[in-house]
Formats: structure tokens, C-alpha cells, sequence
């Protein structure tokens, strides 16, 4: 038999909790305030991004940091198309958000993954913080002080879901849901990549690259095909930024991002794909809590982000209960069922 | 082209060196079908530095190389499989968190599975999972394919790495140090599949273990400091004084 990719569900167990995870997301407005609807609107975000980095860190065993300028190149190209405070419909910017932020990572990729390892990193750092000075020194996109967008237009078909037509209270719905569509939409996609040939590949890779040359993969290509799809991701992450504040900095460009992408998986967990998205509201929740009860909030981010680490080493993702272990555990050890 | 030498895999004039240091020099062989030839020499004879030239790991300096009389130098490591030279490693080189069917299916869908198929899912392509399984019947591994591939006896990891090889029906076959660690049962075994392998397949084999070489070998190769000492029939070749003074040191 053919086993399951390891970073996806292995039983209906693990879907059966993603999908009370997403009918838990898709109930909470109804009870949360709008400030609480604002932050889990973040945190989905976020969560796109690191599952885009996700295909490189825990599918291809890539860590890069650059991920972050192609996010943010995506929120400036929704104020680069946007015609003087007109409004597009969504589905011409998000298109073109993720178009950009792919072609700038195939780029990107095709000079950086002629190196390796630590080079490889330090390669994607510096064409990152290429992108980051290009917004922070031009006028293109308002300088250091960022600017406004108008934010896409959630049309489609000529239909259109306005936030204004909503009550105060509720503002935040829409685009809270259009969140939370392309965050699932985004794991299933990444899912069904990884269950097929070209995951195995992928993870071929991440275990010895050399070996898979040898056996006849060009593994090259397949970097460079996972690294401009974490691009278009990341790219789709960054429109759903620009449609959630109606604003761009440089900030979102920076290496920051990038960096916050990696804490994420690392908290949430390497071995699972989910782990993205558990750890980016893990990694939101904490700095909410931090900030309620000091204002050294990044101290207490940076300890409780090193506990985790410490001592769970397959992160939030990596708990089990007691019980079912046992039972997994149990036969045939060494031997994988 | 004319005069290129029938053969399966020919090799003419290869050389390589690493700065000052000439570790293959202008080597001519002939590997020929259906035949098991052996490359032996002592240690830091330039042995794995010619598969790796075989196999486009390493670039030469100079000379030529020919697969069915198509001149084929230059080719990159990934494109051999498909064009028909596969080879297994001397220290054992496999998907170690991967189950013994994943590596050997991996090795099949790397020279079987056209690339606008890539997303399709594994268990829908049927014919890979076969052309595994033969591999892993021809080897011995059937009943260990559900296996993490990292936690196999040494012996198995021998066998698998023959598998992957295997798994692209290759035409050439390149085996650097199969026997590398083994004890003697495993030998024994590894004897048995070589010369059933040698059958089907043109095999160039790199060994350190001569009584082993002796056994199986069809013909074999000397090399000596990166040079082709002779080329022979191991009888022809066990005679001849000036590989027993490269093994043995000059005689009294």
C-alpha cells in the first residue's frame, strides 16, 4: 500500500478535527466582538503565508527568507493596479497579486536555489531585502510611510458583497469570510499537491537530494516549482492583507515577515501541514495575551515560543493523547502500518 | 562516429583531474551486453572517481563517452536513468525515512512517469507500484516493503540500493561496492543476484573484495593509479605479474 503523505491527516480523525476547526472559525463572528473578528482575520492571514512557506520548510526541507517580500510585494501591487482611489473587483487583483508574487519568486528562485543550505538562505534574505528597499526608498509605493489603498471590491459574477451595507458591528464579516474560504482553499490545494507524485518528490528531496538526482529527478525544477508556488501563496496571502486594512507599508516586505512565517511553523509544527495555520493563531493568540499583561510583549513571545520549541518537538500539532498513542504505537514497532 | 567500438558503454580516453592530481587517467573500456566486468585496483585507484564520471556526477577533463555508440559526454546525473545507465553507491545512499516501496517506486517514477502526470496521486498509477515490486522480488526485499528503508539490516540497505537501480531497467548497470560491510552469508547471496542480474544486463562492477571479483566476473579491469594497468579474463588477468606486483609489491 501507499502511504499517506506525512504532513496531511493520517485517519478521518485528523480531517474530522480540520473540519471542526473550520465550522468553529466559520461560527465565531457570531459570538466574538469586532476587535476579536479584526485579529482572527490577522491570524488567518498569517497562516496563509506560513502554509506557502510550509511547501518549502516542511515539504522540501527549503527554509527561505523571502518569503515575506513576496507577501508584500502582493499588497503593493494591489495599490500599483488600483487606478487613483478606484476600487478593483477581487477577482482581477487577486490574480494579478499572486501572478507578480509568483514571477518575482520564480526569479528569485532560479539564482537562489543554485546554492545551498545556509547560502540558500542568506541568498533569499538578501533578494527579499532587495524588494524591501525598493518600497522603502522610491516613491513608488508612498516611501517609508506606506499608503492607502482602496481596498478590492469583494464582486463577483455582478454581484457584490459591500462592507458598508453591513451594521457597524459587522464590518468586518465579509472580508472575515473571504478569509477563511482562501485559507481552506489553500490547504486543500496544498493537499492535493502533496498526496500526489510531485509531493513525493518534494519529500524524496527533502530526505537526500543527491539520491534523487541520481535516480533521475532534475530536483532543481521541482525547487524551483515549489519555491514559486510558496511565491503565489505567499502572493495570495498579501492581497488578502491589502483587502483586510486597506493599507501598505514597508513593513510588509520586510525579512520580518518572513521570519514571523518560520516562528509560526516552528510553534505549530513541521511535521504537519496544519501546523501552519494552528500555529499562526497560536502565535497571534500569545502576542494578545503578552500584550494584556505586560508591555514587554516580545519577551514573553520570544519565552513562550522557546518552551514550546523545547519541549514539544513537533510543536502544537505534535500533542497527542495519551491513549491514542498507545494504540498507535503498539504493533510491530520500527515497522510503518 | 564511424569508428565508435560496438559495446554498450564505452568510455574512450577518460580523464579527469582535480587540480594537480590526474585521479582517472585516459581510460578505454568496453562495457558489453549480457557481461559482468569488474573494476578493480587498491585503494585510491580512481575507481569511484570513473563511475562517477560514468554517471555525469563528475565532468571529465577529457575523452569521450559512448552509450550504444551515441556519444553521450556531458550528460547531466539526472538524465542517465532515462537514457538507460543507472548505479548504486558504495556507502549505502537511500530515502532512509521512506518505506523500501516508496524508494524503489521513486526510482520507477523518475524514468516512467511523463512530468504533465506529476500530480496525479501515487496509488492511481498502478504500473509503477509493479515495476517496484519486480525490483524488490529481484533483490529479495518482497516481504520488507512496508519498511522505513533506515531501520533494514546493513545487508537489506545493500539490496535496496541495488533495487533502485534496478527499477529503471537499465541497460547499464553500475555497481560501486555492492559488497561494501557485508558479512559472509550476505555475500554469499549477493554473488547468486549479480550473476542473474549479469544475465540481463551489461553490469560494470567496482569491487575491492577479489576472490569475490574471481567468482563473478566475466571479464575485469585494472586499474592503477587512474590507469587501465590491463584488461582481461580473470584468468588471463590473475596471471599476469604486473597486477600481482601492484597488489603484492615487487617480488623478492
Amino acid at each position: 500500500m501507499i502511504d499517506t503523505h506525512r504532513m496531511l491527516p493520517q485517519s478521518w480523525r485528523g480531517w474530522a478535527a480540520l473540519a471542526a476547526g473550520t465550522a468553529m472559525l466559520a461560527a465565531l463572528p457570531f459570538v466574538a466582538t469586532p476587535y476579536y473578528v479584526g485579529l482572527l482575520t490577522t491570524a488567518m492571514i498569517g497562516a496563509m503565508l506560513a502554509l506557502g512557506v510550509h511547501l518549502l520548510v516542511g515539504a522540501t526541507g527549503l527554509v527561505s527568507l523571502g518569503h515575506g517580500a513576496f507577501y508584500g510585494l502582493a499588497a503593493y501591487v494591489v495599490y500599483l493596479i488600483s487606478p487613483e482611489g478606484t476600487a478593483l473587483p477581487i477577482w482581477q487583483t487577486l490574480p494579478a497579486a499572486m501572478a507578480v508574487a509568483g514571477l518575482a519568486a520564480l526569479l528569485i528562485g532560479s539564482l537562489a536555489l543554485r546554492t545551498r543550505g545556509f547560502f540558500f538562505l542568506m541568498v533569499t534574505l538578501a533578494f527579499g531585502q532587495m524588494i524591501f528597499f525598493v518600497f522603502h526608498d522610491t516613491k513608488l509605493g508612498g516611501g517609508t510611510d506606506g499608503a492607502y489603498l482602496a481596498k478590492p471590491l469583494i464582486a463577483a459574477f455582478g454581484l457584490e458583497l459591500s462592507p458598508a451595507s453591513f451594521p457597524r458591528a459587522r464590518r468586518g464579516w465579509p472580508v472575515y469570510y473571504v478569509a477563511l474560504v482562501q485559507l481552506v482553499a489553500i490547504y486543500l490545494v496544498l493537499a492535493f499537491l502533496l498526496r500526489s507524485m510531485l509531493g513525493r518528490v518534494l519529500e524524496g528531496i527533502k530526505v537526500n537530494e543527491q539520491r534523487m538526482q541520481a535516480i533521475g529527478f532534475n530536483t532543481y525544477r521541482y525547487k524551483l516549482a515549489a519555491f514559486a508556488i510558496a511565491g503565489m501563496i505567499a502572493g495570495a496571502a498579501g492581497h488578502m492583507w491589502s483587502l483586510h486594512t486597506g493599507f501598505v507599508n514597508p513593513e510588509l516586505v520586510g525579512w520580518q515577515k518572513s521570519a514571523e512565517a518560520l516562528l509560526i511553523i516552528l510553534l505549530g509544527g513541521i511535521g504537519s501541514l496544519a501546523g501552519a495555520i494552528v500555529g499562526a493563531f497560536a502565535f497571534y493568540g500569545l502576542s494578545e495575551v503578552a500584550q494584556l499583561i505586560t508591555e514587554r510583549k516580545l519577551l514573553v513571545d520570544g519565552f513562550a515560543i522557546l518552551v514550546v520549541v523545547i519541549l514539544l518537538r513537533d510543536g502544537l500539532t505534535g500533542i497527542r493523547l495519551p491513549r491514542w498513542r498507545r494504540r498507535a504505537a503498539a504493533p510491530e514497532a520500527g515497522v510503518h502500518g | 562516429m564511424a569508428d565508435v567500438p560496438p559495446g554498450i558503454l564505452v568510455t574512450e580516453g577518460l580523464s579527469k583531474s582535480f587540480g594537480g592530481l590526474r585521479a582517472v587517467r585516459d581510460v578505454t573500456l568496453t562495457l558489453n551486453a549480457q557481461e559482468l566486468h569488474a573494476v578493480i585496483g587498491p585503494n585510491g585507484a580512481g575507481k569511484t572517481t570513473f563511475v562517477n564520471l560514468l554517471t555525469g556526477e563528475l565532468a571529465p577533463t577529457s575523452g569521450r563517452l559512448y552509450l550504444e555508440g551515441r556519444d553521450i559526454t556531458g550528460t547531466r546525473p539526472w538524465e542517465m536513468p532515462r537514457l538507460g545507465v543507472s548505479r548504486s553507491f558504495q556507502r549505502t545512499n537511500i530515502l532512509k525515512t521512506l518505506s523500501v516501496l516508496e524508494n524503489v517506486r521513486l526510482a520507477v517514477q523518475a524514468v516512467k512517469l511523463p512530468v504533465r502526470k506529476i500530480l496525479s496521486a501515487p496509488h492511481t498509477k498502478a504500473s509503477l507500484v509493479e515495476a517496484a515490486r519486480r525490483a524488490l522480488g529481484r533483490v529479495g526485499l518482497s516481504a520488507h516493503e512496508k519498511t522505513v528503508s533506515g531501520v533494514l539490516s546493513h545487508g537489506a540497505q545493500r539490496q535496496l540500493e541495488i533495487a533502485m537501480a534496478l527499477a529503471s531497467e537499465p541497460k547499464a548497470l553500475l555497481l560501486d561496492e555492492p559488497l561494501a560491510g557485508m558479512g559472509p552469508e550476505e555475500s554469499e547471496r549477493m554473488v547468486v543476484l549479480l550473476q542473474s542480474l549479469a544475465r540481463e544486463h551489461a553490469v560494470l562492477l567496482i569491487e575491492h573484495d577479489m576472490d569475490f571479483v574471481f567468482k563473478v566476473a566475466d571479464r575485469m579491469t585494472v586499474l592503477v593509479e587512474g590507469a587501465v594497468l590491463t584488461t582481461g579474463k580473470p584468468s588471463e588477468v590473475r596471471a599476469n605479474r604486473a597486477v600481482q606486483t601492484a597488489y603484492l609489491g615487487s617480488p623478492a
